[in-house]
Order: structure tokens, then sequence, then C-alpha cells
């Protein structure tokens, strides 16, 4: 059974889940949603997803959305056939989880205000506020320095090996990189770096840049 | 295992609704944010963000409230509440819920509990334009909740989940203001509240307030 993912390949959220089905090998089939004509405000999307948001998934019946849901949920599943990407032991699983949470919580937040400001309003013909990406840029480096003294102790954010943890963060950081201008960051920070060429250089994400390009 | 924290930080108080609900023993230590104790080097050798609450299990420390209720939820599955399902897509569906509450629900509650709770305490003055945005945000979001709650008794499905608690503190400050409106004037979502606020676990919660 194919997955059917609802969601443009130029967003974050939707290369994150796609990401995940890559690595664990779940075949799928990508349904572009058109965010500039609004498609993902129209009642048939809001129906998939009722906060307007990308993406969606549906697996036959089984309907899910919020990508890191999604990436859950296919972890899980084929965690005894792929690579496990969510930990052997309750600890190991604590780990990633809290790690999935700095992700979403200290690092997603900062990353989307500032792609926000630079990329989307411009789009739309709105101004940048300079101080606010200015502070985000600010407290972002803070985070990342966090980052980079947990990354001088292991490899990956959650330990030894690759998890959802650090998954999470590809779709951010390629914004950061490739089209904000604030690949510096990263580049700046020894640990950090190693890390992002590591995570950025499997070859799930780099299928996922095919799709982009 | 150890919980720092503080019982008026609504991240903490998360964490301690779980444990409550699981019956389980625990050592509270209180973190004085007013001394700015959480930006020490001991507590950030637990909490690197300097953010409540930590907690500890023996060897293993863990930070970010969501990930320690998870935690909790999986060692001591017999215990308590259940809080959880067996079934991998049922965990789904309640897996998007907690990731509604993360990045729907508390970015705008957690303004406005800013805004109207915590500015007065602290003496700084609240932001009339702040408050009426995001109640404008809250008020979409929560239509999104009346809609789903129409159709299912708790967020995740049948039974009360952490898709629920989650919710809980944050819910239990705004209810207390004029914010209130906005869940009273939706009768599914207004149910919802009442119920998961009525759970004797979050009751001695509360009590830990006083």
């Amino acid at each position: 059974m194919v997955v059917k993912v609802y969601g443009p390949i130029t967003a974050a959220c939707p290369q994150r889940v796609l990401a995940c089905l890559l690595e664990v090998g779940v075949d799928f089939e990508l349904i572009p949603v058109d965010l500039e004509s609004g498609e993902h405000k129209r009642p048939e999307f809001l129906l998939r997803q009722p906060f307007g948001q990308v993406p969606a998934i549906e697996d036959g019946d089984f309907k899910l959305f919020e990508s890191r849901a999604i990436i859950r949920y296919y972890a899980a599943k084929h965690a005894e056939s792929g690579p496990n990407l969510l930990g052997s032991t309750l600890e190991e699983q604590a780990q990633v989880d809290q790690w999935l949470e700095v992700e979403a919580h200290n690092f997603n937040e900062m990353v989307y205000a500032i792609v926000l400001q630079l990329l989307i309003l411009p789009r739309m013909g709105q101004p940048t506020d300079k101080a606010l990406v200015q502070n985000c840029t600010e407290k972002l480096a803070k985070v990342l320095d966090v980052y980079d003294r947990r990354l001088s102790t292991s490899p990956f954010l959650a330990g030894e090996w690759f998890s959802l943890a650090d998954l999470s963060h590809l779709p951010g950081i390629r914004y950061l990189t490739e089209e904000a201008g604030l690949g510096n960051l990263i580049r700046e920070r020894n640990h950090v770096n190693s890390w992002w060429i590591t995570i950025s250089s499997r070859l799930a994400w780099k299928k996922v840049m095919q799709l982009l390009n | 295992m150890k919980l720092h924290g503080s019982p008026i930080s609504t991240a903490t108080m998360r964490v301690l609704a779980v444990l409550h609900e699981k019956d389980v023993d625990f050592e509270f230590v209180p973190i004085n944010m007013a001394t700015g104790e959480h930006k020490s080097p001991a507590f950030l050798s637990l909490n690197p963000f300097g953010q409540l609450p930590a907690f500890e299990d023996g060897d293993l420390k863990l930070f970010e409230s969501r990930a320690i209720t998870q935690y909790i939820l999986q060692t001591y599955a017999d215990k308590g509440s259940q809080l959880t399902c067996s079934d991998p897509k049922k965990m789904a569906i309640i897996s998007v819920w907690m990731e509604v509450e993360a990045h729907h629900f508390e970015p705008v509650t957690s303004a406005l509990a800013f805004e109207l709770v915590f500015k007065p305490l602290f003496g700084m003055v609240t932001d009339p334009a702040a408050v009426e945005a995001n109640e404008a945000k809250l008020a979409k979001v929560l239509d999104v909740y009346e809609e789903r709650l129409a159709r299912s008794p708790y967020l995740g499905g049948d039974s009360f989940t952490l898709a629920d608690l989650h919710h809980i503190p944050t819910l239990s400050y705004l209810i207390d203001t004029a914010v209130k409106k906005l869940f009273t004037s939706r009768p599914h979502v207004s149910a919802w509240c009442d119920d998961i606020m009525a759970r004797p676990a979050w009751s001695k919660v509360v009590a830990m307030r006083k």
C-alpha cells in the first residue's frame, strides 16, 4: 500500500515526513498542494488537516496530520525491519523524545520565525521585520551553542546512533543554510557542522533533495 | 525519581499531573526562578537550556516536559491511569493531538497566560494588542477543537490520554481570566475542560501551588 503524502516538496514539514518514509523504506506518492493559491485553506483540504497546514497523509483508510506524529508512527511501525530511529530501551526512547521536543520548541520556533520574515512575507509583498530576525538569530545562536556542547559528547543528539531527533532537524537546517543565508550559524560550530554534514549525507535525505531539485 | 521545578510553572505541572495520575513516588525539588536558580550551573547541568522542569530517574536525566511525561507513562505502564493506548494506530491519533497541543494551543495560550496572569504578578503592564491578537488565534484553534470534541469524547479518542492532559496546566490559568469565555462559549470544549480539570490527580497538583 502506497502512502499518500499531501503537501508541496518545497515545504519543511512534508520534507520531514518524506525523509522518514525513505529511511524506513515505505513507498509513497507525493500529492502536491498549491499553497500560493490557498489550496490548503479550502474545505476539501481542511477535511484532511483542520488547521489548514501541510502535510497530511492517507494510508489506506488511515489518516494522520502533524509531521512529528506521522514520523513517530512510521518509525515505530518499522522499528524491527528498518533502521531503529526511536531507540531500543526506554531510556534511549526518552533521549530521542527529549531532543524531538527540543527541535519542536527551542529550535523550530526560531527557524520558523526567521523563514517567515526572510522568505515568506517578501513573497507576499510584505516587509521583513529586521529587528525580529536579528533577535531570533541571536536566540538561535544560543540554542545552537547548547547543541554544539551536546554534540561534542556524542555523534548524534540522542546518542551514538541516528534517530528521529536528528532527522527532524533536516528541513529547518536546510532552510538556514540554503535559503536564509544563515549557514554561518552551522559552520561556525564545529560539532554542529560535522553533525549536519553527516546527517544531510544520508541517502534518504539526498533522495528528498533530488525530489526538491 | 526527582522532579526539579516550580509548582507555578506550566511545564512542571504537566509532569506533576502525570506523576499523580500514575500514583508513583517522587521527590519534588523546588527551583527558585526569582533568584535565577534555573540559570545556575547546577541546574544547567540538568537542563542546558535553563528551563523548567528537569527530571532524574537513577542515572537517567531528562528535560522537556512532554518527553518526561511519555517516559513516565511507558516506565509505569501498569500503574495508575493508562493515559495512552497500545494499538499503534490509536496511539498515532493521540500523538497527532499531542502535536496539536504543542504547536497550536501552547504558543497562543502561553502568550495569553503571560500577558494576563504572569505580567500582573511581576508588576508589568499587560499589552492589550497582544491579548487581542492571541485571542483571535485561540478562537480559531478552539473552533477546530469544538469540531473534534463533537465527534470524540476526548481529543485522542474514547479515553483521557496525554493528549488531553498536556493542556491542563495552561488551561487552568486561562480559565481564571477573561479568556474563559472562549472556552465556555463552545459547548463540547467547555464540557471537556470541566471534565479534565475535575480529575483527582489534577487537584493534587493544584494543592501544591498553595
